[in-house]
């Protein structure tokens, strides 16, 4: 009560103005409204019934379900290809562009070529996704080629700049005294960078290279304009299934998917923490 | 420097120039090897296609799909016009307008949603103890990982018919019949909001996360009132946070693609769902490139808008 009749008397309290009351009960009200959703469809991922309402009994049939159905595994096992190949290729770009636009003094067109890099994130998806589409359509017909490499392709170019942001961070934070001294020490560029900086700058390579994984594994507009036939990933999946209608192994799935996805963010926030 | 008796000869000087200048001509060449893979995948990949999709804006659309190679800016007429199939006469015809102003009306209003939800959620955080900021930034930064069609979907379970809060409210009795949410502007809304809210938290506690919370006591002790304080400390401070912060909300709410189309059940289209729909069942190439390049240049004004907003910080309050 004392905290409610705050609300309308002017504050005298310093620590009141800090905490400002209303807002810790939005906070968790935002909480509340982030997460109820997820919550309510991995719960009920786990109902016997076919409902997303009435709780019967708690049971893995879904999962085996999903895990027994050729479809799903089919665009699992394309979606992992995709995500692992798309992840390596942007990662080692991306530690590239890193090192080139951190290190070293400033020099023309340093700034120009970060916002290149980053340029994917400041489009709408759907504009960077038809553009692709037109573009791969002329290569394609020009080339010949077909195949998931130009899906691999399409996933490589917008996971860079997810790669690059950890990369750079860590980078940046990272002090130049231990690469002056091997330096010093007679220690060729390409030795100090194997065997001081990338030590050093692991762990947010791999940050960037979860990052790069789990944008890649959840994209869903640019693959369902650029994916060819027989190319369907997870996310397209489980799409083509909503629009039919809510089923218990899309729950399954979805879950298993959000599982995967926080397993790996919680990993990153963890490598990026531990810099401090 | 000056004690230095000894004065290098002129071949000696010359040579350490040389040296100096093959030093610099090498950190030049690794810079390239360097910037070369990622700036070439992006620009050829990433900033390239917008040109292709440029032409494609001006040309006919293929019976199949695809396009036809001759000039025409039908596209752009089709904006305003619907041509008469017999007589080629032009009528105005306001349904793509309305599509691109649902779409405004869609995402300023989620951009609103977002900064009154989320203002107070990033002022929060940042007032807590160290500790406790991590928890939250974790519990905020999670969801924007968690796949967005799944986010999606999960909120789908919740508002439709037969969804969780429909029949909550049915076995409580406070309703007898469902309420129709799925399928409705609001529904759209309440997906954009529940999607970008973080994009508008996060840059705003960023603004605030090195605040000294005693400048408020400061403006307090000089006899100013909470709504002042507010106005003249909190606001300047985290004006460019919020800029930001709209801005990644506005653009990919302006291009959301699925949120109206599990939401709004395809009927209630928004840009970004008319842009697949053309390079789909629509088979009009020309015109979709069109509507995303048109996109695309509200996108970029916006952005030059929020960069002003941003950085006028220092201007306004001094």
């Amino acid at each position: 009560m004392a905290k409610l009749s705050s609300l309308f008397r002017p504050s005298t309290d310093a620590r009141e103005l800090r905490r400002q009351p209303l807002f810790t009960g939005m906070s968790w009200l935002v909480l509340l409204f982030l997460y109820a959703p997820i919550a309510v469809l991995v719960v009920f991922s786990f109902n016997d019934n076919r409902s997303v309402v009435r709780w019967t009994e708690f049971s893995l049939r879904w999962y085996t379900a999903a895990l027994e159905n050729d479809d799903i595994r089919r665009s699992a096992m394309i979606s992992v290809q995709v995500a692992l190949t798309a992840t390596m290729f942007s990662t080692i770009i991306a530690t590239m562009a890193a090192l080139a636009t951190t290190r070293g003094s400033v020099y023309r067109g340093r700034s120009a070529a970060t916002a290149l890099i980053n340029q994917p994130l400041m489009i709408p998806e759907i504009v960077t996704a038809i553009a692709t589409l037109a573009f791969f359509s002329i290569l394609r017909q020009l080339t010949g080629v077909t195949g998931i490499g130009w899906l691999i392709l399409a996933h490589t170019v917008f996971c860079v700049p997810f790669a690059y942001m950890p990369i750079r961070a860590r980078l940046s934070d990272m002090s130049v005294t231990y690469e002056a001294a091997a330096a010093d020490l007679y220690a060729t560029n390409w030795q100090t960078f194997r065997y001081v900086t990338l030590p050093l700058l692991m762990p947010g390579v791999m940050a960037g290279a979860m990052l790069a994984f789990v944008v890649s594994l959840d994209d869903v507009i640019i693959t369902l304009l650029v994916a060819g036939p027989g190319e369907t990933t997870l996310p397209i999946y489980i799409l083509g299934q909503i629009r039919r209608g809510v089923t218990p192994e899309v729950n399954a799935v979805s879950t298993i998917l959000i599982g995967v996805t926080i397993a790996m963010v919680a990993l990153t926030f963890f490598l990026q923490r531990k810099r401090k | 420097m000056a004690g230095v008796a000894h004065i290098p000869q002129p071949d000696a000087a010359s040579r350490l120039l040389a040296a100096q200048a093959e030093r610099a001509r090498q950190r030049r060449r690794t810079r390239l090897f360097l910037l070369a893979p990622g700036l070439g995948i992006i620009g050829i990949f990433g900033l390239f296609p917008l040109s292709i999709a440029l032409v494609y804006s001006f040309l006919e659309p293929g019976t199949y799909g695809g396009v036809e190679w001759t000039f025409s800016y039908d596209a752009y007429v089709q904006f305003l016009f619907e041509r008469d199939i017999f007589d080629d006469t032009l009528t105005f015809n306001s349904a793509y307008l309305q599509i691109f102003g649902r779409s405004f009306g869609l995402a300023i209003t989620t951009m609103i949603g977002t900064l009154i939800l989320g203002f107070p959620v990033a002022y929060f955080i940042a007032a807590r103890p160290q500790e406790q900021r991590n928890f939250w930034l974790f519990a905020i930064t999670l969801p924007f990982w968690t796949n967005l069609l799944i986010r999606t979907y999960s909120m789908l379970l919740i508002v439709r018919d037969e969804g969780f809060v429909n029949l909550t409210l049915m076995n409580i009795g406070l309703i007898s019949e469902p309420i129709e949410m799925l399928y409705t502007d609001g529904a759209v809304l309440a997906g954009l909001v529940y999607s970008y809210l973080p994009f508008m938290i996060l840059p705003i506690y960023a603004s605030l996360e090195k605040f000294d919370f005693s400048l408020l006591e400061a403006g307090h002790d000089l006899y100013a009132t909470r709504t002042q304080v507010f106005r003249h400390i909190i606001i300047p401070i985290t004006r460019p946070g919020i800029a930001a912060g709209c801005v990644l909300v506005l653009i990919p709410a302006l291009g959301a693609y699925i949120t109206p189309e599990l939401l709004g059940g395809g009927k209630k289209l928004m840009i970004g769902n008319l842009i697949a729909l053309q390079f789909g069942s629509g088979r009009n190439w020309p015109f979709g490139a069109a509507a995303a390049l048109i996109l695309m240049a509200v996108v970029l004004i916006a952005l030059l808008v929020s960069l002003r907003a941003g950085a006028s910080k220092e201007g306004g309050h001094g």
